[in-house]
């Protein structure tokens, strides 16, 4: 399952403008099946605007996308939507959908998109729901659940679209410090199956654990790459130096 | 006493005008609300679209016609329209026609605001999933967009039963103009303007207990 030479998504010299301001200016990288790659850096940095760059919620001002071989923001015959369902994304204000249950938040989509049988697609979901301890929650509606909840239920919501890669947009930063551990625990278990995850985060010890390769971002560029024992214990770049200086 | 005797004789005597011109206004306000509201909802959908000139004039088109009379429009739809379009149209066709483009218009404007009204996040959710254009609309945006806009749709539709009533300029088959029919007929109007009022206060008291109704049926997950 773990191939570690077949690249899922590459980036090539991306650059994104909003307005007259510059986020990324000009972002080279290769994702690998079956990496864990963690983007830390700065707020400010553009890590975010990156990872919503990798599944086009933002539309590149520059550069390109490519996901399993296939240019996604070139070609306007390329079928995004598609793609998408093998791109997983969890926000950081989970954005369950509040007007159906736990089960349907997860079943909607394979059913409607993937033509899934009801049956079939709740039978996924129950799984997928115990897998994280919410099966007794299928059917709340997501007022009901708190927080740590609501982004186990956006966790697996992706998951039931079976993607080949899982993007983490801090995952856990809207959520009370008590919560943290159970959604890292899931982002764990995932990341020990084998999934390819790209997560941007400020839990940096959790990233130093969980991490095959570690990104270091600052003003819109990939300032360090490396293992996370690298970034971590020896840094080179006087930025990273800086900045894990303050937030360890 | 003596009027409310009066009007009470006065109904036995007529009811079935009455009773006639009810039917009449159920049967047009039931037309303009289901294609009111679904044509302000397409009009609304189709203004989500990113193409400038579609949405430049169907804004255009929107704040016009609110910005005119409804008189003004439904005179336009009855004399000049049939000979714009070159068909023989029924007076009925031409006044629920210009009622339904009114309503649609105030429609479109509240579901724009409901629409705009969900949180984003919800939209790149969707997208994120991979769901199709049409399934974050239908799915997703618009479900939670219409508990959000129950309340002022219910205003609306209370707006276009009463609104109704200006079909009897046209002379139309409706409660007011049974109204003009008793007046004619009996020389009487006070008491028959407070037989309409209570027939038109109960059809709208009782429709918008439905819409309340339906909104505490569709908060039950929140």
């Amino acid at each position: 399952m773990t191939n570690e030479n077949t690249p899922i998504l590459e980036v090539q010299n991306l650059k994104k403008n909003f307005g007259s301001l510059q986020v990324l200016k000009g972002i080279d990288e290769i994702i690998h099946k079956g990496e864990v790659l963690t983007i830390i850096g700065p707020s400010g940095s553009g890590k975010s605007t990156f990872l919503r760059c990798l599944n086009l919620l933002e539309t590149p001002t520059s550069g390109d996308i490519i996901f399993e071989g296939i240019t996604l923001n070139k070609d306007t015959k390329v079928n995004l939507q598609k793609h998408r369902q093998k791109i997983g994304m969890v926000f950081q204000h989970f954005n369950v959908f509040p007007h159906l249950s736990a089960l349907q938040n997860i079943t909607i989509t394979p059913v409607v998109e993937k033509k899934y049988s009801k049956q079939e697609a709740e039978g996924i979901a129950m799984d997928l729901l115990k897998q994280v301890g919410l099966d007794d929650k299928a059917d709340q509606y997501p007022r009901k659940l708190s927080g740590g909840q609501k982004q186990r239920l956006a966790i697996v919501r992706a998951l039931a679209m079976k993607p080949d890669v899982m993007l983490f947009d801090e995952p856990t930063s809207a959520l009370d410090p008590e919560m943290v551990k159970d959604v890292l625990n899931v982002i764990r278990d995932l990341a020990n199956s084998g999934m390819t995850i790209v997560i941007v985060t400020h839990e940096m010890g959790f990233a130093k654990e969980i991490s095959s390769r570690v990104l270091f971002m600052d003003d819109g560029l990939i300032a360090e790459s490396g293992s996370p024992e690298t970034i971590f214990n020896h840094p080179t770049h006087p930025r990273t130096q800086e900045f894990l200086a303050q937030v360890l | 006493m003596n009027l409310l005797t009066s009007t009470w004789v006065l109904f036995l005597k007529y009811w079935p005008v009455f009773l006639e011109g009810l039917i009449a206004t159920l049967k047009t306000a039931a037309i303009v609300v289901v294609f009111g509201t679904l044509v302000g909802a397409i009009l609304a959908m189709l203004k989500q679209i990113r193409f400038k000139p579609l949405s430049l004039f169907l804004t255009f088109m929107i704040n016009f016609l609110r910005g005119t009379p409804l008189l003004l429009q439904l005179f336009f739809f009855y004399l000049a329209f049939p000979s714009i379009v070159g068909f023989d149209l029924s007076t009925e066709f031409c006044i629920i026609l210009a009622l339904i483009v009114n309503s649609s218009a105030y429609v479109a404007e509240i579901f724009r605001a409901g629409i705009q009204a969900v949180d984003s996040g919800q939209y790149e959710a969707a997208s994120s999933l991979g769901m199709s254009e049409f399934h974050r609309m239908t799915r997703i945006i618009l479900p939670q967009a219409i508990k959000n806009i129950l309340p002022a749709l219910g205003n609306e539709f209370v707006m276009m039963i009463k609104e109704t009533s200006l079909s009897s300029t046209f002379f139309m088959s409706d409660i007011m103009t049974s109204f003009q029919v008793v007046k004619s007929n009996s020389f009487l109007v006070l008491e028959p303007l407070i037989i309409i009022a209570i027939i038109y206060f109960t059809l709208t008291t009782v429709f918008s207990s439905l819409v309340k109704l339906l909104e505490t049926r569709l908060s039950v997950s929140d």
